[in-house]
Order: structure tokens, then sequence, then C-alpha cells
């Protein structure tokens, strides 16, 4: 196998971590198509967002290896992410990931030791999300709700949205333009604060909800 | 674009790289966000993926970094990874591990950093 001379480029200078980095944390931004989650992770990033490719395993393509379809585009699926160095020995990436049922194949090691996630909502399409949070559920995996603010998207008090998307009283919903960069740190502050209300008082999560 | 040929991931080349061994099992200890620094330096000799990882990881990268800067499937950079520190020639700094619950100093360190940005 050879590369025909070609290196693939490493970060440039001014993105190199520290090298006294010791520990590394992830969250999950994860949405609809087209819901703003490639702008969000850009928007907080302190290096050019990335994208890593992951094929999808036999199980997901046999149909479509076995019927001779052409392979090279039918495989693999992006996963973008970001990063924010916190300090000298912590960093924090930041994936983002689509929500459909057929892309779920991903999250297997996405979320494994994911602090938690944020769920990207686009009210006028609040059914693509129903699947998602469910499966969040099921999984347990912490997370916020961001409304994600298109300018024919349709305006509903947070409770109402709340009971349409049948979230828990305790699960933060807040407003956010993924575009804005201050706007989309907000939605990290709003996951790692009820990350941090739900570790210094576990029961609160545990609360029925009616 | 000289990228291109690392980009050109299609199965028989994947699984060529690989030699043939199974992906699936050596994603085992790596995360996406477990980090690497090199150990060593590239040798000629060495498979040109190999070189390439410790050319890259002079400074800490992530396995989801390396495998975008390599443009391979995290479960292939896995498999190379695992060469790599077998052969001692990479160090790697696992993650938190996943626990119920994170730290609160932890997640208090996050709080600042992110106010900070
Ligand atoms: N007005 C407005 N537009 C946004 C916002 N976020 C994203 N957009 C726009 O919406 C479009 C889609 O955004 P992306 O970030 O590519 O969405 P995505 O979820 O990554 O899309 P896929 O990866 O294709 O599923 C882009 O044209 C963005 O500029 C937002 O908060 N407000
Ligand atoms: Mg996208």
């Amino acid at each position: 196998m050879d590369f025909n001379g070609s290196e693939p480029r490493g970060p440039r200078e001014a993105e190199l971590l520290p090298a006294t980095v010791a520990t590394a944390v992830k969250v999950v931004v994860v949405g609809g198509f087209g819901v703003g989650k490639t702008t969000l992770v850009g928007a907080v990033s302190e290096i050019r967002p990335l994208t890593t490719e992951e094929t999808m395993t036999e199980a997901g393509v046999g149909i479509d290896d076995l019927a001779g379809v052409e392979r090279k585009n039918s495989t693999t699926v992006a996963m973008d992410f970001g990063r924010i160095t916190i300090s000298d020995e912590l960093v924090l990436y930041v994936f983002g990931t689509p929500g459909q049922e057929r892309f779920w194949f991903l999250w297997n090691g996405l979320f494994e030791g994911a602090l938690g996630a944020v769920v990207l909502v686009d009210t006028r399409r609040l059914e693509v999300s129903f699947d998602v949070l469910g499966r969040l559920e099921d999984r347990g995996v912490p997370f916020v709700v961001a409304l994600n603010a298109f300018p024919e998207s349709p305006r509903y008090p947070v409770e109402e949205l709340r009971a349409a998307l049948d979230l828990p009283h305790h699960v933060p919903i807040v407003h956010c333009d993924a575009r804005s960069r201050e706007s989309s740190r907000d939605v990290l502050m709003a996951l790692m604060r009820y990350l941090y209300d739900l570790a210094a008082q576990p029961a609160a999560a545990a609360q029925p909800v009616g | 674009m000289s990228n291109q040929d690392w980009a050109n991931a299609n199965p028989e080349r994947l699984y060529v790289i690989s030699g043939g061994r199974d992906r699936k099992s050596a994603t085992a200890g790596f995360d996406l966000v477990t980090l690497v620094v090199a150990r060593a330096r590239p040798e000629p000799t060495m498979q040109p993926e190999h070189a390439a990882i410790l050319r890259i990881c002079g400074s800490p990268l992530s396995v989801a970094e390396i495998s975008a800067y390599l443009r391979l499937p995290n479960s292939l950079v896995t498999v190379l990874l695992a060469d790599l520190l077998a052969e001692r020639r990479i160090e790697v700094r696992a993650p938190v591990p996943p626990a119920a619950l994170p730290d609160l100093s932890l997640l208090e360190a996050v709080i600042h950093g992110l106010q900070r940005l």
C-alpha cells in the first residue's frame, strides 16, 4: 500500500494542545437533519472543526454489498467535532451527530463516557426529536434541550414545548442561536450546570414527573 | 488535492491497512477522546499510517483528531494505535472513566473554562 508521497497534515501550530493536558471529556450535540449541529460545534470550537468518519459495519450495509451496489458512498457517516481547552490539564471535545435512527450505530462509542448531550430542536419539526429524546432517556444520558431559533420557527412557550416533547420538569430547555459563539457557549454552560446539579443532588433526576 | 489519497478509504484499502484484523474488537480500550502522545520517531520502515500517527502526535491529540487528520475511520485508527502502544511508541491518556455521575470538581473546571470562552 502507498500514499503516493502525500502525507496527511496534522494540526496547525496554533492548534496544538499543551503537553500537560492529561484528561479529555466529551459532550454530544444531537439533532435532526439541518438543525444546526455543525454550526454549533463550529461556533464554540477553538480549532477549525474536524470530521471523523466511521464506516457502517457489515450489519448496516450487508444487503447493499451483496446486491453489488456501489460501496463507495454508502458506507460512511461523518461526525463533526470541535475542541475547547479548559485548562492546562483538561480539554473538552464537542461532537455533532445526526439523530436519525439509522445513525444510531454510531452512538455506542460516542455516548460511552460522554458527560451529557445537547438535543438541538427546530420547533418547525418537533417530531424528529421524539426518537432521539426517547433513546437518550433509555440510555440514561443526561441532556438539555436547545431550541434553535430559525426565522420561520414558531415560538411556543417553553412549558408548551415541554409538554409537546414529553420532557420531565427537571430537563432544562434553553433558546439558542447556533451561529453565535456566546449563545452556543451558553448552551454548553446550561448542560454543565445541569450535570452539576444532578451530581450534587442525584435525587433531583429521580423525582416522579407525574 | 494530495490528501485525496488518504481520503479514499474504500473497504479493500481499509482491510489492507488493518492487516485484515477485526476492527470491531480493537476499539476496546480506545475512546474517541483518548489522548495520544508520540514517544518515538517515525521510521522509514514503518507502515506509513503508523509513521503518520507518530508525526502528528508530537503534542497530545485525541483519537478523533487522529482519525480526522488521517482521514481514516475511527475503528481503524484504534487498530493502528494498538500496534503502536504494544511497541511502546505512543503514550495514551485515558479519558475520565465513565461514571454514573461525573466529579463535581471536574464539572466546575469545565464551567469555569467555558465562562472564559
Ligand atoms: N437562523 C439560524 N440559522 C441557523 C442556526 N443554526 C444553523 N443555521 C443555519 O441552518 C443551516 C444548517 O445548519 P447546519 O449547522 O449545517 O446543520 P446540521 O444539523 O449540521 O445539518 P446536517 O449535518 O446536514 O444534518 C445552515 O445554513 C446554518 O447557517 C440558527 O441558530 N439560526
Ligand atoms: Mg452537519
